[in-house]
C-alpha cells in the first residue's frame, strides 16, 4: 500500500474526516473538518467517498512525498499555491504525485484552511468511529496529535483512478462574511435590543480563534437577567454569549456541554465560511427563520451530493502531453523531474 | 416532581440539525433521572434521522440529519417519550480509592481554611457522602456529580489553573467531580484516584462512569496509590 510522507507539516496540520458522531454523551468532542464542503470536494477529486480522512492545515500546507507507488492528490479549501518539484500545480485539481517527487503547499489569498485529500484516504486507525484528530484529548488521527515532519501515513486502497479532474470555479464553495443564523436555543435570555444588535451589528474575529471556537468583538449582546444556564448540549455553530456580551462561535472542536446562554446557531451551510475567515476579519449575522434554514440546508445537501457529478477532466499536471503542463515545464532541461 | 421541573417539556431549536428538550431548569436528581430515562427511550425508539443524543443535567440534546428528520416531526416523535413521572434510579454503584492532600490534592488546605475546618475534617466530610453522576461532559469521561455536602460548597478559583491532573477528585461550587484528562479548570483539588477515568485502550470500558452511576470514595495512602496505579486495570470497584 502507498504511504504519504510528511516532510514538513503545514501549520496545525491534523488528520480530519467528517467527525466523531455518537460519543458526546461521554464527553468526547466531535472534531472533524472545519470546512466540510472543502473536505468533500477534495475527496470527490481524489475519487474517495465523501467522509474519507484528509489532512487539514491552516495558513500554509507544508510539503509531502509518497512511497509505494504514484498517488492521486488534490488540495482544496482555497486557491493555495502548489508545486510539484517546483512546477506549479493548480488547487481544486487532482494530480498524480510519483515517488521521488515533492509536493509543496504554500498559502492561499482567499482562504485560511486547506485540505490535502489522497486517493484511498488516510488509513490511520479508527478511534471511536472516526479518524478525526482531537489534539487536546489525544484521540484519533495520527497518534492523537498534530502532524510532524517524518510522519509516514498509511493510505487506503483506491478502487479506480478517475484520472485528472477539476472542480470548475463556479462549483467551488462560496465564502460569505454574512453568516446566517437561526435564533435559539436560549434567545429568551437576551433583550430585544440584543437580538436586533445580533442581526444588525458588525463583529470582528479576534485573535482568540481556533478549531474549538471563535471569540468575536463587537457591540455587546445584553442578557435580560441570568448570564449562566445549567450546562447543556452545544450544537455546531452555537453562538454563546458570556457575561461580557461578546459572542463566541463554537466550531468543530467545541466542548460537548457548556453553561453560557446561546442566542443563536449558525446554519450548517455557513460553517465552512466562518472556518475560512482569519482573525481581524469583519463578519455580520443574518437571522433566518427555521423554514428558510431548512431550505438553504436542503440546497446545500444537494450541492454536496452533486459534487462528484460536477468534476470535469482537467488534463492537468498528471498528463505529460497536456499543454498546461508543457508550458509549466522547463523544456530546456528536458522532462527529467529534477532537471531544474 | 422535583425542584425546577417544568410542567411540560420545552423543545428548543439549535440550528438546522439539532434541538434541545428541556425538562427543567435546575440541578435536581429527579429532573436528571427523567432526562436519563427519556434518553434511554429515545435510543430504544431508533427514530429515523436521529444521529445522537446527549443527556445533561436537565435536558436532552438531540442531533439529527435534516435530510431525514425535521424539527416539527421530531417534536411529535419525542414528546410521547418524555417520562411523566419520576423514575427509579438504575445506575451502577462504585467505590473509588482516593489519596487526599499534598501533591494529590493541592487545594485540600485551602478548602479547609475557607470553611474553618481541619484538612482531616474536610476528608471525613467528603468520605461521608454518596455522589450521583449527573452527566459526563466537557472532556472524555469527565464526571459531573451532585451530592457534595453543603459544608464543602466552595466557589471556584478566581483564576482557573491552566492544567489540572487527570483523575483528580475535585469540587467546584456545589458540584463534585472526577477529572479524566489534564484540562484547564477553576475547580479545587482534594485528592486523586489511581483509577484511570478514561483509557481508550480498555475498549468497552474506555469510560469508567456513566450518567446515573453512584460513587463513594475510600481513603488510601500514597504507597497504596503507587501500588494500585502500577497494577493498572479498572481499580475502582463495582459495589452494586
Amino acid at each position: 500500500m502507498p504511504t504519504l510522507l510528511v516532510r514538513e507539516p503545514g501549520l496545525l496540520a491534523t488528520v480530519q474526516d467528517a467527525g466523531r458522531v455518537g460519543w458526546q454523551r461521554f464527553g468526547v468532542v466531535v472534531a472533524g473538518a472545519m470546512d466540510l464542503h472543502a473536505l468533500r470536494a477534495g475527496n470527490a477529486l481524489a475519487g474517495n467517498p465523501p467522509g474519507a480522512a484528509a489532512i487539514e492545515f491552516t495558513f500554509t500546507g507544508g510539503s509531502y512525498a509518497v512511497e509505494g507507488g504514484p498517488v492521486r492528490l488534490a488540495v482544496t479549501g482555497g486557491d493555495f499555491a502548489l508545486s510539484v518539484d517546483g512546477r506549479p500545480v493548480p488547487a481544486w485539481h487532482s494530480f498524480l504525485l510519483r515517488p521521488g517527487e515533492v509536493l509543496a503547499i504554500g498559502r492561499a489569498p482567499d482562504a485560511l484552511r486547506g485540505y490535502l485529500a489522497c486517493a484511498g484516504g488516510l488509513d490511520v486507525p479508527v478511534a471511536l468511529g472516526s479518524r478525526s484528530t482531537h489534539v487536546r484529548s489525544g484521540i484519533g488521527g495520527w497518534q492523537g496529535r498534530a502532524l510532524r515532519g517524518g510522519d509516514a501515513l498509511p493510505l487506503g486502497s483506491a478502487e479506480t483512478d478517475p484520472g485528472d479532474l477539476e472542480l470548475p470555479p463556479d462549483a467551488r464553495p462560496r465564502q460569505r462574511n454574512r453568516l446566517r443564523v437561526v435564533l435559539g436555543p436560549q434567545d429568551g435570555y437576551f433583550t430585544d435590543e440584543a437580538i436586533a444588535t445580533l442581526g444588525g451589528g458588525r463583529f470582528t474575529i479576534t485573535a482568540d480563534a481556533d478549531r474549538m471556537g471563535y471569540r468575536l468583538a463587537g457591540p455587546p449582546l445584553r442578557h435580560r437577567g441570568a448570564d449562566n444556564i445549567v450546562s447543556d448540549g452545544i450544537a455546531l455553530g452555537s453562538v454563546q454569549v458570556p457575561a461580557s456580551g461578546q459572542p463566541i462561535v463554537l466550531l468543530a472542536d467545541r466542548q460537548p456541554t457548556g453553561g453560557y446562554p446561546k442566542i443563536a446557531t449558525i446554519i450548517t451551510p455557513d460553517i465552512g465560511s466562518i472556518a475560512q475567515l482569519a482573525p481581524g476579519t469583519s463578519v455580520a449575522f443574518e437571522i433566518v427563520t427555521p423554514d428558510e434554514a431548512r431550505r438553504i440546508r436542503r440546497d446545500w445537501d444537494a450541492a454536496m451530493e452533486g459534487l462528484p457529478a460536477l468534476m470535469r477532466p482537467s488534463g492537468g499536471a498528471g498528463d505529460p502531453f497536456d499543454s498546461q503542463r508543457l508550458l509549466a515545464l522547463d523544456l530546456v532541461g528536458g522532462f527529467l523531474p529534477d532537471a531544474d | 416532581m422535583g425542584n425546577g421541573a417544568y410542567d411540560r417539556p420545552r423543545f428548543l431549536p439549535a440550528g438546522d440539525a439539532a434541538l434541545t428538550v428541556e425538562l427543567g431548569d435546575a440541578v435536581d436528581a429527579v429532573v436528571n433521572r427523567r432526562v436519563l430515562e427519556f434518553d434511554r427511550r429515545v435510543r430504544a425508539a431508533a427514530i429515523p434521522g436521529l444521529l445522537e443524543s446527549v443527556p445533561t443535567y436537565r435536558s436532552l440534546f438531540v442531533q439529527y440529519d435534516p435530510g431525514l428528520a425535521a424539527f416539527a416531526g421530531l417534536v411529535e416523535a419525542l414528546g410521547p417519550l418524555v417520562p411523566a413521572e419520576d423514575v427509579p434510579a438504575e445506575g451502577r454503584r462504585w467505590l473509588f480509592p482516593v489519596c487526599y492532600g499534598g501533591e494529590f490534592g493541592a487545594d485540600l488546605e485551602f478548602v479547609a481554611e475557607t470553611h474553618g475546618l481541619t484538612p482531616e475534617a474536610v476528608v471525613d466530610i467528603h468520605l461521608s457522602a454518596e455522589y450521583r453522576v449527573y452527566m459526563i461532559g466537557f472532556a472524555p469521561g469527565f464526571a459531573y456529580m451532585g451530592g457534595l455536602p453543603a459544608a464543602l460548597h466552595t466557589p471556584r478559583r478566581a483564576s482557573p489553573r491552566l492544567r489540572i491532573p487527570a483523575n483528580s477528585v475535585a469540587l467546584g461550587g456545589i458540584q463534585a467531580g472526577i477529572t479524566s484528562i489534564p484540562v484547564p479548570s477553576g475547580w479545587h483539588l482534594l485528592g486523586r484516584t489511581p483509577a484511570q477515568m478514561f483509557d481508550l485502550g480498555r475498549g468497552d470500558d474506555a469510560f469508567l462512569l456513566a450518567a446515573g452511576d453512584v460513587v463513594r470514595f475510600e481513603r488510601i495512602d500514597a504507597a497504596t496509590f503507587a501500588a494500585l496505579e502500577a497494577a493498572g486495570g479498572l481499580i475502582a470497584r463495582r459495589v452494586g
